[in-house]
């Protein structure tokens, strides 16, 4: 088993050097900014998340693939991450829900990798110093760390145009659904398994992430939907705008970027967390209740909690503080900045569809 | 919600005895409860008859009684203390049944005093598998298809609809215990009976066999708010069909995708909220086809278990810890994680290494009892190991076990399976055995194809070919000689848990060799830490383990350190009691200003506790990996003698001058038999004559010279491994060929492997010595000389039954203040003498002759830390073990009596310890006591009287004396004129006594009435013995072997008595303890107290 390694080495871009071997399609350098998600499972979810648009994502636990890639858990049609930082790829996978093995699938999907890295040392590193850029591959370490600095952060960057939708589409409404509601969603990067929760409740029409204000309410929706997303939320500003123009007329639900982009859109600001939240076991208080969900993260940027008037913080993370909810009652607005759809992680917070549901109820 | 202040006084329920499927993650459980309780200042009641735990050390609790955990005791001690509501769940199954049974008398729940960790509803629902079902189908769960029987008769019409192969499982059971999976209805007819006879409430669960499938088990809390967490998920390695307790299990689980994954989490989280556990933990056990992921809920415990101890250690999540806080009414977000210290306790742990728990079985000691396992929980310890990936953390956990293996085969005792043909391995891989593992690998390892293993044994395919990636790196090494060997090879061997041994192994060199060429080479081990968060946020507890990384996150620091090696894991022989005296020297070493720092891996314990020590290394006890620690702590001394022979066997190949306490070469004194000698003539102390044989011819030899019966063992073990009496030259050639094929290199058996047996350690054969009293003696020694006797134990079995395994009492009952005071002179003469620093076991033999005269014999010293340590402080107030660590760092007696620590003894009182033997997991086994200790635990009774304490002791190690019926006596007939006096004893107190008709006719003959005689075996007159016992008909069973001859004589009566769940005493001494002990028992009001008031009212008039 060791001659057909390939060699190969992570550069961050503060020259810190970790070696490893290459896997998934052959790549000399990949750079992006590094990330770290600690959850154990989902993998697959992950990868496919169009939220780490432009980034290395790093996972903590050191045995992936074990369970194989199956067809059902894309969170979209491609992954839009730039590549695959692990301690242990599985060599056999297994599982009956599996159609495939997670190499093979991140050759077919152009997604290389770099397997036997000390990704706690790296965890500990990021932890420390922050969201790095950093370069993977089998070049020399010179070259690597060239691309380290050379690739870009995402702050400033609007990566939304990158993993929208081109044209409006349709995703019908669930077949058990009596009487569904009309939701337009924004498509900023969003998971199917959103879509798969909205079709439970409503027929969608989603939509590029540049559709105006006036596009959208010509659809005359019972509601809107503002997905998640990659990139810096403050740079999104065509967003800003569309939704400045639709808070107040219609019930508007964000989840994540678009969480951000609402909360922007209602007079806050947004700023960048030292190395973000990714993970599956973030706890979350709900303040009306006082109760905790643990909850589904991914997320670089988040909401300053110096809210406008009118703007209630409605969820809380227990760890750090930040804040994870919001609502405006009068505009009949609400968020959060983590994922009660999981996909992956658990399930607590996905009553917050169903509070969609009631708020389109009123606003009939 | 803050914590109640509406209560002010909790009764904290213990487990009791180790017991197999109960053992000292109770301690830990319960230790952790009282801390946190008496923090939040409550005041702790405390009830567990087990004196070698932690909890019951007297700071633990403020009133802590060491009585029989039964309901009439319970009732007295909640009389007496009126505490405001009583916590069940942290003390095991014993605690729950025990909360139940008082919950029926109204004593506890509704009208009594208030359950908190969980309702008398959900113990109920939880445990009481007709409602567990109704309640799991009500909230449209699935379960296998069953059904319920309360007769056979019911059992047998289930059965017919359930089909076989069926599982039978019984109500409130712990471990498994009678249950088991019929394939054939005349299996199932034994089963059901059986399971029925084990059940309290006679109720068993006929369920559909979905062996084959995988287990997993979720750990799981709620709080009074509802809020919900798993803390840890564990895949089993076995299938279904084997115990979880019993099955190799790993954390987190690793073939699960997140959708199958959350869809088991919302399941926990709906068992638990239906059933209703409102604070705590519960762990819930799923089993998963793997064919069409179809999940369904085996069980739940709603109480702290094994696997939540297990799920602590391997996430560093402390669960009982936050139970007890959730208890008192805090919710999980107003508890903060102490790892992080700033993010609140009420979160999922995430981890970033592998987890591996392999218990550790004890077949060796039950000779006939077949080692195949089923549903049935029969392992006696565990070990846990964590490594980054599965393949390290599994071959890391193997050569955790101590059984000789230095990981997953490449090491000499792989030898063993050369002779099975490819079909005999898959088909010994088929079979759950201990062994299953290593078949796993070689059939591997031969190629035999892992969709042909995957097929045969069940076990993921996921797991055989992680299994197969250390095969085939071991058939790549195995080709290289270590000169072939570059860097990146070492580093990925290492990575893969390779120990050096087995590279040395597979490369032909020694250890030492491949050490050094890999350190030389730049690949040392790195230690990580575990922190609950996978590094997200930083650590504020050193809960380290080592692999093979870049860096290194042993925190820097400059105090005075002290590395404690542990006991390693729970085994017979070497259990609790040493893990006690380990976590006593870390409190006491910390409390003098010392940095302490413990190294094991056993996750039942308090010392693998992360707030035990200092710091904690959750490695295995092999030199290499206590090697790397000292190389990562430079500290400025080791304790090896207080962890049982697991650190001692490292000590001689330790840095010289690290060593604390008593040179090794004093032990090695102790231990080799020619000093021994030497040193014991030159003290003028009488032994048993005998001498030491390597040979048939001489063990012979020197048994005609000394005399039969002889005493014959293997040096340098413990728990009397392979430790036999022999009455006649034919059974000690047998007994010497046993032990001489242990010793014999590759064909070594399990005491080759764990003792080391050699040709240098060759055995001992000794006169043994008939009818004589044992009196074990536990002294600590400083170095100015001063000795200071702990106490002395007169035991009531007498000599030739294992130490561990006889009652014993402080203070002795028969013997005189002449003969006390030789026996603590030789103890001292012996200290002094061994220039012991630290402890001292010596182990004496007392005849008295025919003129009242008393003859002292020394059978054998220890200087190290001995089983009896706890007991001793406990009976009375003296620190032994603390006592001893601060000896070994050099303050001596008179300092450590200026401080405070040595007190007084307190008297005034009498303190029994009695043995608790795992017959009843066991039912082929012969219960006879012998040299060879079987028990797994101990409990301890107090009371005024020797007779009072004993009988506590029968209660509390659930053998429980009767108060009337028929008493069995069948007796050798050197035991007649003693048993006779037990036997009228008997009659005095109304009961009918029944006899074989040789022991009847002695009792006859002096004039008592024998109501039934019964043939023996082979005897075809009267009744036959095993027929009256299984009918019921007897209450207690007196069965003393002939002469101690043939093991097989009386073996069909005392295991017709373990069948049937009756007492058995296997000697005349017990007998006499018993009837003396029921006496008073019966005739005197129950009484309890604390063992706070024994320990300091002792001088004063016992307030009772």
């Amino acid at each position: 088993m060791s001659g057909d390694l390939r060699e190969a080495a992570l550069v961050l871009a503060d020259g810190t050097v970790f070696e490893g071997e290459a896997i998934g399609p052959p790549a000399a350098t990949v750079g992006g900014e590094v990330v770290f998600n600690t959850a154990m499972t989902g993998y697959q979810e992950i990868i496919t998340d169009p939220s780490y648009a432009g980034q290395i994502i790093t996972f903590t636990y050191p045995h992936i693939g074990n369970y194989g890639v199956n067809g059902v858990d894309n969170e979209a049609s491609r992954p839009f991450c730039r590549g695959v930082i692990v301690r242990d790829l599985a060599r056999r996978h297994s599982s009956w829900r599996s159609s495939g093995d997670l190499a093979t699938f991140m050759r077919a999907s152009g997604i290389p990798g770099i397997a036997g890295v000390d990704t706690r040392r790296l965890t500990r590193h990021l932890r420390d110093s922050g969201a790095m850029p950093g370069a993977f591959g089998t070049a020399d370490h010179t070259t690597l760390k060239q691309a380290a600095v050379d690739a870009e952060s995402t702050d400033g960057c609007d990566l939304t145009a990158e993993v929208t939708c081109a044209e409006p589409y349709h995703r019908p409404a669930a077949a058990d659904v009596e009487s569904p509601f009309h939701v337009v969603a924004y498509d900023f990067g969003i998971k199917s398994t959103i879509l798969r929760h909205l079709s439970k409740l409503a027929r969608v029409e989603v939509v590029p992430a540049s559709t105006s204000a006036a596009d959208v309410l010509d659809r005359d929706p019972d509601g809107v939907f503002l997905s998640n997303g990659p990139g810096d939320p403050a740079a999104v500003t065509h967003a800003h705008q569309a939704i400045a123009g639709l808070i107040g007329r219609v019930p508007v639900f964000g989840i994540c970027l678009g969480h951000q982009l609402l909360a922007t859109a209602l007079g806050t600001s947004t700023y960048k967390l030292p190395f973000g939240h990714h993970g599956g076991n973030h706890p979350v208080r709900r303040i009306e209740t006082g109760g905790v969900e643990i909850t589904s993260q991914n997320h670089n940027y988040a909401v300053a909690d110096d809210v406008p008037t009118g703007v209630e913080i409605t969820h809380v993370n227990l760890n750090d503080g930040v804040v994870e909810g919001i609502r405006s009652t009068e505009a009949r607005a609400f968020s959060v900045q983590y994922h009660p759809e999981a996909g992956p992680g658990p399930h607590d917070a996905a009553y917050l569809f169903a509070l969609f549901a009631d708020l389109m109820t009123e606003g009939v | 919600m803050p914590k109640r202040t509406d209560i002010e006084t909790i009764l904290l329920i213990g487990s009791g005895p180790i017991v197999i499927g109960q053992a000292c993650e109770f301690d830990y459980s319960g230790t952790q409860a009282c801390r946190v309780l008496m923090e939040e200042g409550y005041r702790v009641v405390l009830a567990n008859s087990n004196p070698a735990t932690i909890m019951t050390d007297p700071e633990f609790a403020d009133r802590t009684y060491l009585e029989p955990l039964d309901p009439d005791v319970l009732a007295a001690i909640i009389d007496r203390e009126r505490p405001d509501a009583v916590l069940p769940t942290l003390g095991g199954q014993t605690a729950l049944n025990l909360a139940m049974a008082l919950v029926e008398r109204g004593v506890v729940g509704e009208g009594g005093v208030p359950l908190i960790g969980a309702s008398a509803e959900a113990i109920a629902t939880a445990e009481d598998r007709e409602k567990f079902k109704e309640a799991m189908v009500g909230i449209g769960l699935q379960l296998p298809s069953s059904g319920f029987a309360y007769t056979l008769a019911e059992a047998m019409d289930t059965v017919a609809s359930v089909g076989l192969p069926a599982i039978i499982r019984p109500s409130y059971i712990l471990g498994g215990g009678g249950t088991g999976i019929a394939a054939t209805h005349e299996e199932f007819r034994v089963l059901a009976a059986e399971g029925l006879a084990t059940s309290p409430i006679s109720e068993i669960l006929i369920e559909q066999s979905i062996a084959g499938w995988k287990e997993y088990e979720l750990e799981v809390m709620r709080d009074t708010a509802d809020n919900c967490v798993v803390v840890c998920s564990i895949e089993n390695l076995d299938p279904m069909g084997v115990h979880t307790g019993d099955s190799i299990t790993v954390a987190p689980a690793q073939t699960l995708s997140d959708v199958e994954y959350q869809t088991m989490r919302d399941d926990a989280f709906r068992v638990i909220r239906r059933v209703g556990v409102e604070t705590g933990g519960s762990n819930i056990q799923f089993a998963v086809n793997p064919t069409d992921g179809r999940q369904v809920v085996i069980e739940m415990n709603p109480r702290v278990s094994r696997s939540s101890a297990l799920a602590s250690k391997a996430t560093g999540f402390p669960i009982a810890k936050i139970a007890a806080r959730l208890a008192v009414g805090y919710t999980l977000d107003e508890i903060p994680n102490d790892i992080t210290a700033k993010t609140p306790a009420c979160f999922e742990p995430t981890i970033d290494y592998v987890v591996t728990k392999v218990p550790r079985w004890a077949f060796e000691k039950f000779p006939g009892v077949s080692d195949r396992l089923g549903t049935r929980m029969q392992s006696v310890g565990e070990v846990m190991a964590i490594g980054r990936t599965f393949p390290e953390s599994l071959q890391k956990a193997l050569r955790s076990l101590e059984q000789g293996r230095l990981g997953l085969g490449c090491d000499p005792a792989e030898a063993e399976l050369a002779a099975l043909d490819d079909d005999e391995i898959v088909r010994a891989a088929a079979t759950a055995t201990p062994q299953r593992i290593f078949h796993l690998a070689e059939a591997l390892r031969r190629g035999l194809g892992q969709s042909r293993l995957a097929a045969a044994t069940g076990v993921d395919p996921w797991f055989l070919d992680q299994i197969s990636i250390i095969v085939e790196e071991r058939a790549h090494l195995a080709g290289l000689g270590i000169d072939g060997v570059d860097r990146r090879t070492w580093r990925r061997a290492k990575r893969l848990g390779f120990s050096d041994g087995q590279l040395a192994y597979l490369l032909g060199c020694t250890e030492g060799d491949v050490r050094a060429a890999r350190l030389a080479a730049g690949v040392a081990a790195t230690f990580k830490t575990v922190d609950t968060c996978a590094a997200e946020f930083e650590a504020h507890t050193p809960y380290l383990y080592s692999t093979y990384e870049d860096d290194d996150e042993v925190p820097a620091s400059d105090g005075k350190k002290i590395v404690i090696l542990g006991s390693g894991p729970n085994r017979i022989g070497q259990g609790i009691e040493f893990d006690y005296c380990c976590v006593h020297a870390s409190f006491a070493l910390a409390d003098a200003g010392y940095e302490t720092i413990m190294v094991n891996c056993n996750p039942e314990t308090v010392s693998t506790d992360y707030d035990t020590s200092d710091r904690l290394y959750f490695e295995p006890l092999t030199l290499e990996d206590v090697q790397n620690v000292l190389d990562a702590e430079q500290p400025d001394g080791i304790i090896v003698s207080l962890g049982g022979q697991t650190p001692l066997k490292l000590a001689a190949a330790l840095p010289e001058g690290l060593v604390l306490g008593t040179s090794p070469a004093s032990i090695d004194v102790a231990e080799d038999r020619q000093r021994w000698n030497e040193l014991c003539d030159r003290l003028g102390l009488r032994q048993p004559a005998g001498d030491t044989a390597t040979t048939v011819e001489r063990a012979i030899e020197i048994a005609e010279d000394v005399g039969y019966p002889v005493l014959v063992r293997p040096s340098y073990v413990l728990g009397g491994r392979a430790m036999e009496i022999v009455y006649n030259a034919a059974d000690l050639s047998r007994a010497m060929k046993e032990l001489a094929h242990f010793g014999a290199g590759e064909t070594a058996g399990s005491l080759g492997r764990e003792g080391g047996l050699s040709a240098e350690r060759p055995v001992l054969v000794d006169r043994f010595l008939e009818d004589a009293i044992e009196v074990d003696v536990d002294a600590v020694r400083d170095a100015t000389g001063e000795v200071f006797i702990g106490g002395v134990m007169e035991h009531v079995e007498e000599a030739g039954v294992h130490s561990g395994d006889s009652a014993c009492a402080i203070p002795p009952p028969t013997l005189g203040h002449a003969t006390i005071e030789l026996l603590e002179e030789q103890t001292g003469a012996l200290a002094a003498a061994l220039d012991v620093r630290g402890l001292l076991n010596v182990q004496f033999a007392v005849r008295r002759d025919p003129g009242g005269h008393d003859e002292v014999f020394v059978i054998e010293a220890n200087p190290r830390a001995s089983r009896t340590v706890p007991f001793v402080a406990k009976a009375t107030g003296v620190p032994l073990a603390k006592l001893a660590a601060r000896i070994m760092v050099g303050a001596t007696l008179a300092e450590l009596r200026t401080e405070g620590l040595l007190r007084p003894k307190a008297t005034g009182h009498v303190s029994v310890k009695e043995a608790v033997l795992p017959f009843g997991r066991f039912p082929e086994s012969d219960t006879l006591l012998g040299p060879e200790m079987r028990s797994t635990g101990e409990v301890m009774g107090i009371d005024t009287t020797f007779g009072l304490a004993f009988a506590k002791t029968q209660i509390s190690a659930a053998n429980p004396l009767p108060r009337s019926g028929s008493v069995f006596l069948s007796l050798a007939d050197r035991d007649k004129p003693a048993g006779l006096r037990a036997a009228r004893r008997f009659a005095e107190m109304g009961f009918d006594l029944v006899a074989t008709s040789g022991t009847a006719d002695y009792l006859i003959d002096h004039g008592l009435g024998v109501a039934t005689v019964v043939a023996k075996l082979g005897e075809d007159t009267g009744s036959d013995a095993v027929e009256l016992i299984s009918g019921g008909k007897v209450d207690l069973v007196v069965n003393t072997p002939r002469g101690r001859g043939p093991r097989a004589d009386g073996a069909h009566i005392r295991r017709a008595a373990n069948l049937a769940n009756v007492p058995c005493l296997t000697t005349v001494a017990a007998a006499t303890a018993a009837a003396g002990g029921m006496d008073e028992w019966f005739n005197s009001p129950l009484r309890v107290r604390s063992l706070q008031e024994y320990h300091h009212q002792s001088q004063l008039t016992m307030e009772l």
